[in-house]
Formats: structure tokens, C-alpha cells, sequence
């Protein structure tokens, strides 16, 4: 036998110490660092097909909770930010989802990139009682007390994209749009704006997220000869449809405005020939004269390079969401989900890179403002801004404070 | 009348796709009885060479038609000799080494590029059809599916090449007593496939997203194309296509994409019903 070699004594020894150890740990923890962390839960997709718009949502999320802890914290404690990729997957979503609430047992949630997602979600943190804030421009009329959206919804975006269209190109569109709940219900607030401004649409086609080839639908198009189209084509295989659009020589006789174009780095990765005048409205813009966007933009940019050129509105809206939780926290003093909630509804408001953004307590949508523009030359141009717009397409239906026990998606009434 | 014209131009270039994304696979699955997998991926990699090569500054014309089937025609090769050569005669092992491939590569890719939509800018512009515009590029695609067919139709007809390879695909026992390396023309034919893969990326790039994942939007359609051709690869190919071509396009006209997608398979599934080799595994059998 060699020197070197453990003795069943001394395997002994080793044994007991290590468990006295590991059974001593926390107590030398917890009265090490005087605070145990709030816990911050966070489920986005940094792979896979929306890995492009979750990346930056990652990073976003990461940049303002080290904020938050820069700052001391929050209530004296710290942050401890959990986060999941999802990698585009919607069992993944559920999955973690659980693992979050039920394992981790986070204090909130921060997350969730599509409507698909969302929903798959929203009943896990209804049921584990785990407030749920969803970050993303979406198409509007969520209500349920669980959940806070800070994104922009139709009513502050699309209705601007619709008055622009009627006002300089005509009265007659074609919508497309993907084929999912975000494609469908944007659709319809589409189609409702349209026929308010006193236009008309010619044709609504939906394509999966996997279709490729746009040229039939070209030529649908084409033979509607509608005054304008707009698009929520949604991923990377739609985003064939602008360059195929370009290629057709469509873009030169028929104007696009679209509720999701631009979200991603079609900027920088398009050429300007086929972005050029695309219309859209979002809730900011990585370019916008203002102090706080600059702050905001080259912050990010010193935390993780200097290519972070295609920041947008999903997240400033992660920002933002992070940053109304941590004041409603600081606000009602705990962490407890119904002072925090209570809080929230008070009308609370933080200045986000947008500006000033208030969370409307009726229902849990943000009141923010919106802004016009189209890219020229990679860059976006600003076209107009509409200062603190109301979500009324959300308001028009939800009042969580008459009625707490609400939870439904209203969706536009298209009869009426 | 004009929309006539459109249309018919529509479901030219919907069969000229459907040809192109096949006949690389056609020449694999054909010829080697091997299903691969990597075939999407393969186009994947021929796109991001016409991306990469348009970036670097080479003309827009070498980046595609050139390129990008030498690049991956190379890569096929590789493939062939350091993971598909071991595999031969064995169709599930097949399967499977090249779906491991698949993944792999779009793992790859996704590590060098990021899983970042990228595109080329089409070369040429739009023309006129009566009232409706039409894109120019329809028109290379058209070329280059036409040209491709029929340079394989005359490489496998002509050519002593051409002969040694059918001959090597109808019994290599017999092929290798007289004097010709089964093992060489395999390679040979593989890297021809992921050659044609890779021309059939280089062309869709500009006007597809070019993404790490793309391959899979093609590979199903690809697939169902080469089983309802049958054993002669390119007057199958060339049949199924425009069968499956025309009436994808003509139904997602008249309704939607998605009943488009439902419409070609359900004739894919009475095809097979009814000719269960693919169509020229009953019709023109003797031909290439």
C-alpha cells in the first residue's frame, strides 16, 4: 500500500467534516451578508428562432438589474437575477416556467418574447400566485391582475400606422400577416382602424412562420391592387417577403407599413433599397435624441460591446418592466405580490429611455409614448411623435380595479 | 390576361425551385440509396458561401452560381470521406449519422455567424407583365434550375463518367471486376449532391432569409419531390416537380399558402398510393 492512499479513519474524518460544513454553510452565509437576495426570475429565448430579438432582451435584463444592484439593491437586499433560455421552444416555456415558480420560487417574473409563449405561461403564474410582468410590443388586451405589460399595443402603435397610411397613400389595404394569435388579433385592429379612418381592406392572407416563398402571395396582392399593404409577418423566413417584395419591384408602386418590421436587425442586415420607407411605430427608437435613450444605449453598449446597434423597443420595454416592479417594490415596502400589485395600480410612473412611462392601474398596460418613423439608409427617421398615449384599444374593455377577477385577451369587436 | 401571364410565370418558378432543391438530394437518394438528412443544411451552407463571398466584395454572379457549389461540393466530400463511406448499405445508420450532421452543422454555423438573419441584395430588377410587376431574379432561377437538369442529363448520358456512374449504381460487384473504385464514384456522387445542394442555396439566398435553421423550411418539400419522382432521377425529378410545383402554386393563388402546403401533399400521398415507386417508377423507366 502507498503512502498517499486514505485510511477508512480518515475517509471517516473527511466525511464528517464536510457535512458539518455544508449543514454550517448557510447559517455563516446568512449572517455574512446580512440580507437574503430577492429573486428575480427570467424566461427568454436567447436561441433558436427568436434568439436574434431574445439576445438583447437577455442582455437587457442583465444590464438593469445590475443597475438595480449598483444602487444598493433593493429594500436593503440584493438582486439575485435567475434566468432560463427558453431556446424557442414552447415546452421549454412551460417547463421553466414551473421549475421558476414552484422550485426557485422567485419573487416575480420578467419574460416571455411571443403571444404563444405568454399565454402558455400565464396560467402557471396565475395558479403559483407569482406576479408576472411581459415585456414585449404585442397586440394588446390582455387582463389579468397576475400580469403587467409594459409594451406598446395597436392602439398606441398600429392606429398610427393606419392614420399615416389613409392620410398619404389611400383608402384600400391588404393585410398579411403571421399565423398565429399575435398575427391574427393585429389583423383585426388593423382591419377595425382601417374601416374607422374610412377605408376598406381588400384581402387578409395569414402564413405560418415556416413559409418562405411569397410569390403567390405577390400575385394576390397585386391583382387586389390595394393603395397599401401592411404587414405583421413575423421571423426569419417572413422576412423573405420584404426582399422579395424589393425584387418584384413592388416596393417603388405599393407602400408597406408594418407592426413588427424592424424589431429584430432587418436595419443593419437588409439592404436600404428594401427598407427604405417600410412605416412603422414602436414605443422607441435606438436613435431618439434624448438624454436617457443615449444613457441607455451607450450603458448597454459598454456592458457588451460596441456592436449593440440594433437595440429596440423590446428592450427598453424589459427596462422598463424591471425598473416599475423595483419602484413598486421600494414603493410598498415588500416584496409581497399583493402590496407590490397594489403599488402598481396606484399610477405609478418611471423615465425610461422613452420618456416618462406611467402603468395605468386599470389595466396594467402602459401609458408611454409612441413614435412614427421609417428607416433611411440603416438609420431610423423619426417622423412624428404621439406623447403619452393611452393603451385604449386594453382600456376600452378591462378595469382591474372595478373588476380584480377578470382574466381574459379582449380582442377588437369587428362588427361594431 | 395579364394575370394569366403572372401566374403561368409564377408556377415556371415555383417548379424551377422545387427542381433545384431536389436534384441534390435526387443524386443522393437516387443513386446511393442514402436519405440524407444534412440536405437543408448543406443548402444552408451554400447560401451563407454566397453571403460571405458578396460581403468579402466578389461579384454577385460568381458568389452564387459559382461558389457556393464548390464550397460545399468540398464539404460534401469531406462528409463523404471521414463519416458517410462507413455507412454504406446501411439505410437507418445513414439516416441517422447525417441528421447528426444536420445538427451539427446548424450548430456550427450558429457558433461562427450567430443565429442572425442575413441576406444578399438581388441582382437584378423587376419587369413587367401587362398591369403586374415580376422580379427578374424568377427568371435566373428559372435558368440555372433548367441548366443544372439538363447538365446532369447530359453528364450521366455522354459522358464516360456518366456511364461508369450508372453502371456503378446498377451493380458495383460488376462495376468493380471491371476495373472501376465503387468507393471512388461514391464519393464522387456525393460530393455531386451536396455540389447541387449548395447551387440550390447560392441562388435562393437573395431572396430567402439566410439563417442557420433555413434548411428546414425546404427539406419536407424536397423530400416528398424525390420519393414521388421515382428512380430515375431527373426526368422524376423534373415530373414531380412541376406536378408538385404547379398545383402548390396554382391552390396557394387561389386560397392560402397553408392550403397550398396541404395541396401538395395530398397529392403526394395519392401518388404514392397509386404508384407506390414514384412516377417513373411505373411510366419512362428507362430513362435517366
Amino acid at each position: 500500500m502507498s503512502k498517499g492512499s486514505i485510511d477508512r479513519r480518515g475517509a471517516l474524518k473527511l466525511a464528517l467534516s464536510a457535512a458539518a460544513g455544508t449543514v454550517a454553510m448557510p447559517f455563516v452565509s446568512r449572517t455574512g451578508l446580512a440580507a437574503e437576495p430577492i429573486k428575480l426570475g427570467s424566461l427568454l429565448d436567447g436561441t433558436g428562432a427568436l434568439g436574434l430579438e431574445g439576445k438583447r432582451m437577455i442582455e437587457t435584463t442583465e444590464y438593469t438589474v445590475d443597475l438595480l444592484n449598483k444602487a444598493g439593491g433593493l429594500l436593503g437586499r440584493p438582486i439575485q437575477l435567475i434566468a432560463y433560455d427558453t431556446q424557442s421552444s414552447m415546452q421549454l416555456y412551460t417547463q421553466y416556467a414551473q421549475q421558476l415558480a414552484l422550485k426557485d420560487k422567485v419573487d416575480v417574473i420578467q419574460g416571455g418574447i411571443t403571444s404563444a409563449s405568454r399565454e402558455a405561461i400565464r396560467p402557471i403564474f396565475g395558479r403559483s400566485k407569482t406576479l408576472y410582468f411581459y415585456n414585449t410590443q404585442y397586440e394588446g388586451g390582455v387582463c389579468d391582475r397576475n400580469v403587467f405589460c409594459t409594451g406598446s399595443t395597436p392602439a398606441q402603435t398600429v392606429n398610427h400606422i393606419v392614420d399615416c397610411a389613409l392620410k398619404n397613400w389611400g383608402k384600400k389595404a391588404y393585410i398579411i400577416a403571421a399565423d398565429y394569435n399575435y398575427g391574427h388579433i393585429t389583423a383585426s385592429w388593423m382591419t377595425k382602424f382601417m374601416k374607422d379612418g374610412g377605408g376598406s381592406v381588400l384581402g387578409t392572407d395569414f402564413f405560418p412562420l415556416d413559409v418562405t416563398n411569397f410569390s403567390s402571395a405577390i400575385s394576390r396582392i397585386q391583382q387586389a391592387q390595394p393603395d397599401l399593404v401592411l404587414s405583421a409577418l413575423v421571423g426569419a423566413n417572413h422576412s423573405g417577403f420584404y426582399r422579395q417584395w424589393d425584387a418584384a419591384g413592388m416596393k417603388s408602386k405599393i407602400p408597406v407599413g408594418s407592426s413588427v418590421f424592424g424589431l429584430g436587425d432587418e436595419l443593419t442586415t437588409m439592404d436600404p433599397s428594401t427598407t427604405n420607407g417600410i412605416i412603422t411605430c414602436y414605443g422607441w427608437y435606438n436613435n431618439l435624441d434624448t438624454p436617457a435613450t443615449k444613457a441607455f444605449v451607450s450603458g448597454m453598449q459598454a456592458k457588451f460591446g460596441a456592436d449593440v446597434t440594433d437595440l429596440s423597443e423590446l428592450d427598453t420595454a424589459t427596462y422598463d418592466g424591471i425598473m416599475l416592479w423595483a419602484e413598486a417594490v421600494k414603493k410598498a415596502g415588500s416584496i409581497e405580490r399583493d402590496r407590490v400589485t397594489a403599488a402598481l395600480e396606484s399610477g405609478l410612473s418611471i423615465d425610461s429611455p422613452t420618456g416618462k412611462v406611467t402603468m395605468d392601474g386599470a389595466t396594467h398596460h402602459t401609458i408611454r409614448n409612441t413614435y412614427l418613423a421609417e428607416p433611411e439608409n440603416r438609420k431610423w427617421k423619426i417622423l412624428a411623435t404621439f406623447p403619452d398615449s393611452f393603451p385604449a384599444d386594453t382600456g376600452g374593455a378591462c378595469d382591474l380595479i372595478k373588476t380584480p377577477r377578470t382574466n381574459k385577451q379582449f380582442t377588437p369587436d369587428l362588427k361594431g | 390576361m395579364d394575370l394569366v401571364g403572372l401566374l403561368a410565370f409564377n408556377v415556371l418558378t415555383g417548379i424551377a425551385t422545387l427542381i433545384l432543391i431536389t436534384l441534390g438530394l435526387g443524386v443522393i437518394y437516387g443513386m446511393m440509396r442514402i436519405i440524407n438528412l444534412a440536405h437543408g443544411e448543406l443548402m444552408m451552407l451554400g447560401a451563407y458561401t454566397a453571403v460571405m463571398a458578396t460581403g468579402a466584395g466578389v461579384n454577385i454572379w460568381i458568389a452564387m452560381l459559382v461558389l457556393p457549389p464548390l464550397v460545399v461540393g468540398l464539404i460534401g466530400l469531406i462528409l463523404e470521406r471521414t463519416v458517410i463511406r462507413f455507412l454504406y448499405g446501411r439505410m437507418m445508420d445513414t439516416m441517422l449519422a447525417t441528421w447528426g450532421i444536420s445538427l451539427g452543422l446548424i450548430g456550427l454555423v450558429t457558433t461562427l455567424y450567430g443565429n442572425v438573419v442575413r441576406g444578399v441584395s438581388t441582382p437584378v430588377g423587376s419587369f413587367d407583365i401587362g398591369r403586374y410587376g415580376a422580379s427578374l431574379y424568377s427568371l435566373v432561377i428559372l435558368v440555372t434550375a433548367l441548366s443544372a437538369l439538363a447538365a446532369m442529363f447530359l453528364l450521366l448520358r455522354f459522358t464516360k463518367f456518366g456511364l461508369i456512374l450508372r453502371a456503378t449504381m446498377q451493380n458495383p460487384r460488376m462495376a468493380a471486376a471491371l476495373g472501376v473504385q465503387p468507393s471512388r464514384i461514391y464519393m464522387a456522387t456525393f460530393a455531386l449532391g451536396a455540389a447541387l445542394a449548395g447551387l440550390a442555396g447560392g441562388v435562393l439566398a437573395p431572396i430567402s432569409g439566410v439563417s442557420p435553421a433555413m434548411g428546414a423550411a425546404y427539406i419536407a418539400r424536397a423530400f416528398i419531390t424525390v420519393l414521388g419522382g421515382g428512380p430515375a432521377i431527373i426526368t422524376g425529378t423534373g415530373l414531380a416537380s412541376t406536378l408538385f410545383g404547379s398545383i402548390n402554386e396554382l391552390v396557394s393563388f387561389k386560397t392560402t399558402p397553408v392550403i397550398g402546403d396541404v395541396a401538395l401533399l395530398t397529392a403526394a400521398i395519392l401518388l404514392i398510393r397509386v404508384l407506390p415507386q414514384g412516377i417513373t417508377g411505373r411510366y419512362l423507366r428507362r430513362s435517366l
